[in-house]
């Protein structure tokens, strides 16, 4: 009990992102008339797929007191490979996966190497990338299309019973051992497959901890020996992997491509909000990517409101708003704490 | 001879820069004398309408160099701007500046009321503020483009001429010279350095560090909502994303013109000169008729390429 009690006082954006998130959640789910129904889950993951992932990769680069201006754009460039190489036999679909996923890795690898040897500040030299990554998109796809099949949409945006019976496997869903899962929303399993079981795992590594030791002191991670220009150039490279994955899922979630690079600003954007709401600090060395999960998860939600409540749809940008200036300045509330000034100036 | 070689740290950028720009205009002038003959970039009258439309990104990159100063940003630009030309222009007559002009007030009071008060990092408080901005928008219109127009004032200073000179460039211009004096001669922009440098040392100094914030995120949010008055005037009606395309060309002049993204360092001739190079780049890639797509990409490798060149960190990281 004490160590859950130390455990919340050391993660206390943590827990309030996550309080906030189930309290919404739920509230949500009880307001709607088909609440708590797979249909409606499955609807809520698939929508919160793409800024999940983006979350997860602004948070790597930002908990080093970095910050990547380009992750919307990667998600475009993968998005539009994707609509070209996902298709044709599964072993084909697979492989233009892998390659969709290598590209974003590779432009993240790109940033990483930028920052760190051309030493140039993350914000300014990714908000560059961030353009050419728009361009290529553009070269790529100059108008939305492609192929991706329908059977890959269909298996991949519903429960795991669907992707089985697409797939043909486990007597098409229908086996007894499958039966616990069978209902679970196929994003969220793409989310923990690729998402948290390649972070967590990362975290615990010499980099991964480096990360967090250079958002909170790089002199002193550097005079420690830590390997610092790696584990600068490895969040870069897992940002660009996990702008990847936002790019391939909105592929096949939209069966094509789409070289929107408005829309690549707005997916940057929020995904700074994201991870600021997830309890993240943007000074570095404070938070995770499974918090800004949740705080992806609080932006989706606070859409999802707007269908069942009916609000005046010229009203939902201003709420919006709002609503994240609100969650932003409880954060603000430590400085009435603070009794020395100077702590305020880190 | 000597003191045009050995430049100092500041003035290196600035020097690069403009060699750059010049660059761009022998390339594009070479352009167009091999394929069309002429060399119409080399004419005072597209010089000078390069200088117009320069004028409004000229504002709005002026305004961002005070908050970049102090290792903050501005990301509210966009709707500042919009909501200040459609204030502007929906109340008209005489008094459409002035409202344009309070929207930026208003704005930039809380701006920096969050950011220096509260203290959330602005990259994030800015950003909430401008969707509140065009959430309030949206509001107003009702989603469609305003119907109202632009006051003939307005119009005057974005479109007309005085003696050959577009007006637009002597708004520009006087707002250079202020900020110039201000950055330079009063105490106000000796303390947006030293805050920019290092805030704690410039609070234990005795400045009073919030109202410098506070002070250069109304110079900041004054300065969007002039640009969008001018923009607004300059098409005759505000509309909807008029905001958008400056944001980010606001904040590369900027870092282009030598000033560090994280505060303290750089001069005003620098975001100057960073400017005329981004329009020239812009008109230069449009008379080649580049498509958006290498737009974006030759865009995205001058700025790393700039920077690579004299945008680099110490290398010693204590």
């Amino acid at each position: 009990m004490t160590r859950m009690t130390s455990w919340v006082g050391r993660n206390r954006g943590f827990t309030g992102a996550f309080l906030l998130f189930a309290a919404l959640f739920v509230g949500y789910q009880m307001m709607h008339p088909r609440g708590f129904s797979t249909a409606v889950f499955i609807q809520n993951a698939n929508e919160s797929v793409v800024i999940g992932f983006l979350a997860m990769a602004q948070t790597v680069p930002v908990l080093m007191r970095g910050l990547d201006l380009s992750v919307g754009a990667v998600m475009t460039l993968t998005n539009t490979i994707a609509s070209h190489v996902v298709t044709g036999s599964p072993i084909q679909q697979i492989v233009g996966m892998t390659i969709t996923l290598a590209a974003g890795t590779g432009f993240g690898l790109m940033n990483g190497l930028i920052v760190v040897y051309g030493r140039i500040q993350p914000i300014i030299a990714t908000l560059a990338t961030g353009a050419v990554a728009g361009g290529l998109a553009l070269l790529i796809r100059p108008s939305p299309g492609g192929e991706i099949s329908s059977d890959l949409n269909w298996a991949l945006t519903n429960a795991v019973f669907d992707f089985t019976e697409t797939l043909g496997f486990a007597q098409d869903g229908t086996a007894a051992w499958l039966q616990p899962i069978a209902n679970i929303p196929m994003p969220l399993i793409i989310m923990a497959v690729f998402g948290i079981c390649v972070w967590v795992p990362f975290k615990r590594t010499v980099t991964g901890r480096t990360i967090y030791a250079v958002g909170s002191a790089e002199g002193a991670a550097y005079m420690s020996g830590l390997p610092v220009a790696r584990a600068k150039i490895a969040a870069f490279t897992l940002a660009g992997y996990f702008a990847a994955c936002a790019g391939l899922y909105l592929a096949i979630q939209t069966s094509s491509g789409n070289a929107d690079i408005n829309q690549a600003g707005a997916y940057t954007l929020n995904s700074i909000a994201a991870v600021v709401l997830g309890g993240t600090s943007l000074l570095g060395g404070v938070g995770g990517a499974i918090a800004s999960l949740i705080g992806a998860g609080i932006l989706r939600v606070i859409s999802f409101y707007f269908r069942i409540l009916s609000i005046d749809p010229l009203m939902q940008s201003l709420i919006e708003g709002l609503v994240l200036l609100a969650a932003v300045s409880i954060g603000a509330l430590r400085t009435l704490r603070v009794k020395n000034t100077l702590e305020l100036f880190r | 001879m000597n003191t045009l070689l050995s430049f100092t740290p500041e003035n290196r950028p600035i020097a690069i820069a403009a060699a750059f720009t010049l660059m761009i205009i022998l390339i594009g002038t070479a352009y167009t004398l091999t394929t069309q003959g002429t060399a119409p970039m080399l004419t005072p009258s597209y010089l000078l309408q390069q200088l117009q439309i320069g004028s409004f990104l000229g504002l709005c990159a002026a305004g961002m160099m005070m908050v970049i100063l102090l290792g903050h940003i501005d990301l509210s630009l966009p709707w500042t701007l919009t909501a200040a030309a459609m204030m502007a222009t929906s109340v008209g007559g005489p008094w459409a500046i002035p409202a344009g002009l309070s929207v930026g007030l208003i704005v930039g009071l809380i701006n920096g009321f969050g950011v220096s008060y509260l203290r959330i990092p602005s990259m994030i408080f800015t950003l909430g503020v401008d969707s509140v901005l065009r959430g309030l928008m949206i509001a107003h219109t009702g989603g469609f483009a305003p119907q109202t127009e632009a006051s003939p004032l307005m119009r005057y200073l974005a479109a007309d001429r005085i003696m050959g000179l577009p007006v637009a460039v002597f708004v520009w211009a006087a707002v250079s010279i202020l900020i110039t004096v201000v950055l330079t001669r009063t105490g106000f922009g000796k303390s947006i350095y030293a805050t920019g440098a290092k805030e704690s040392a410039a609070y234990l100094s005795g400045i009073r560090t919030r109202w410098v914030i506070t002070g250069a995120f109304i110079a900041s949010s004054m300065c969007a909502a002039s640009a969008g008055i001018l923009l607004a005037g300059y098409s005759a009606k505000a509309y909807q994303g008029m905001g958008a395309p400056f944001l980010l060309p606001a904040i590369a002049a900027v870092v282009l013109g030598g000033t560090h993204i994280l505060g303290g360092r750089g001069r005003y001739l620098g975001t100057l000169v960073g400017v005329i190079l981004i329009v020239f780049l812009n008109s230069v890639l449009s008379i080649m008729q580049m498509p958006e797509a290498f737009r974006q990409i030759i865009y995205g490798i001058v700025i790393v390429g700039m920077l690579l060149v004299y945008g680099r960190e110490n290398k010693t990281r204590l």
